[in-house]
């Protein structure tokens, strides 16, 4: 088992996917260790007009409680928030979301642009951005304001990918600290967790 | 996008003010930097010429054009309107003979020709007043206009079609260059008018204020005070509708309304 050699100077961790990156998000979030002590931001491709129904699909296998936050909702510890169907999803500094209506980007709302270039934006180097399997680039240049403002950047291996598009716009735009499988960025968080205790 | 210095920011949001009276100080960080970078790209400009070109008047219908955010949908979000239609006009109807609406921040009108057509299927268009206000003029004449993108309207059928209305969307526009045009005579009796919810004029008092997707662009501070500002235009009972993934829970004034619908966020106000 690789040893990540992490420190807890961590605040956050963003997490984006799209096309092939459900079943992944649902192992994570099930290996999620309890009490885990950093808040979940995820900003996940999802139909428009389908606005209930996917916290309750990801929360089948999972112990921490998953939120569509409101506009203006503080970011608290150990929670998992989505970005709900149709509404771009930022962070703010003072630690809270807000959501937006604008245009799409990437062709899409939400945008994973957004919300990791907003998180790298409050969180700076205390942010850790993961982006999965995915057909298009959004999220790529998410990764790299992470990158650029001294965050640590994760992105599934894209071997293991069904589309291997996003992971890889991410890895020619910026450097990638992980290039990880599933299992092994389950196991990434445990270490994690281990370094609050 | 082109990262945007708070600095350059608040040099901008002074000038506005002082020159012209909009206060942009409280709009929610975020998608007030990320419109500023839009109008930068889009005109290919830098900083320092948008700071000068701020100082042309001419210039200044163009800037509220892109500051705003003009993304709207007909019946956007189909079981609102539902419950509109179905629990919250007959509530109305139930002490008021004739009803007072208002939509503010009409954005491209998109909310109120949807209004205008369920109350016209209710049999009820000329039982109603209707104020549609908004901040930017160029979107008001469009909105009185009533000419959207062919393309946009696919997506305004498939929304029309699950709030179960009565005809077809199609009976409510004309194909004209491009263009669908909307029936005219279902705004006739529609007040379109220019305010500025960050100025807080009470105006009028209503029955419901409709209000979704724009409070999103405000901090809270700026939230509180127009939600102050709309519960003073509501009469006792009335309704307010914000949209779906806003909430009143943060806001000072929660405690004069309740929430009728809490999956639709209609609230009604119980306190003067």
């Amino acid at each position: 088992m690789t040893d990540f050699k992490l420190d807890n100077r961590y605040k956050a961790i963003v997490i984006g996917g799209s096309a092939g990156s459900f079943q992944g998000i649902v192992k994570i979030l099930s290996n999620l260790p309890a009490n885990f002590p950093l808040p979940i931001i995820m900003c996940l491709h999802r139909l428009k007009h389908v606005r209930n129904g996917f916290v309750e699909a990801l929360s089948i296998k999972s112990i921490v409680e998953i939120v569509e936050p409101y506009d203006k909702e503080p970011i608290k510890k150990g929670k998992v928030y989505l970005a709900p169907s149709n509404y771009h999803m930022s962070t703010e500094l003072g630690h809270y979301f807000s959501l937006s209506t604008e245009e799409m980007i990437n062709n899409s709302r939400p945008a994973i642009d957004i919300t990791l270039g907003t998180s790298a934006y409050v969180f700076r180097d205390k942010l850790i951005g993961i982006l999965l399997s995915g057909a298009n680039k959004d999220g790529g240049m998410g990764m790299k304001y992470i990158k650029d403002r001294g965050g640590l950047t994760i992105v599934q291996e894209p071997s293991e990918c069904m589309i291997d598009t996003m992971p890889k716009a991410a890895l020619s735009l910026t450097t990638i600290d992980h290039v990880l499988k599933i299992d092994d960025i389950a196991e990434f968080l445990k270490q994690l967790h281990k370094q609050y205790k | 996008m082109t990262e945007i210095d708070i600095a350059d920011l608040k040099k901008i949001t002074e000038v506005v003010k002082s020159k012209y009276g909009y206060d942009f100080t409280n709009y929610a960080m975020s998608s007030f930097k990320r419109r500023i970078s839009r109008i930068l790209e889009m005109n290919n400009m830098s900083m320092e010429t948008l700071m000068k070109k701020l100082y042309d008047p001419g210039f200044l219908d163009d800037f509220l054009n892109e500051i705003t955010v003009n993304v709207t949908e007909m019946f956007r979000d189909p079981s609102f309107w539902r419950v509109l239609r179905d629990d919250v006009i007959p509530g109305i109807l139930l002490n008021h003979q004739t009803i007072r609406i208002w939509h503010a921040g009409c954005s491209s009108g998109e909310e109120v020709f949807s209004m205008a057509i369920m109350l016209r299927e209710m049999g009820l268009l000329d039982k109603v007043n209707i104020i549609a206000t908004d901040l930017d003029t160029n979107i008001l004449e469009k909105a009185k206009k009533g000419e959207y993108n062919l393309k946009n309207m696919e997506l305004n059928e498939k929304n029309y079609i699950r709030y179960q209305g009565t005809s077809s969307l199609k009976d409510y526009f004309k194909e004209s260059n491009g263009k669908a045009v909307l029936d005219k005579s279902l705004v006739e009796n529609v007040s379109f008018r220019k305010h500025d919810l960050v100025k807080g004029d009470v105006f009028n008092k209503f029955d419901l204020v409709l209000c979704r997707n724009v409070m999103i662009y405000f901090n809270q501070t700026l939230q509180n005070e127009v939600l102050k500002n709309f519960h003073e235009s509501l009469f006792k009972y009335g309704y307010l509708a914000i949209g779906s993934k806003e909430s009143l829970i943060w806001c000072e004034i929660a405690n004069k309304f309740i929430i009728v619908n809490n999956e639709e966020k209609i609230y009604k106000k119980i306190k003067d």
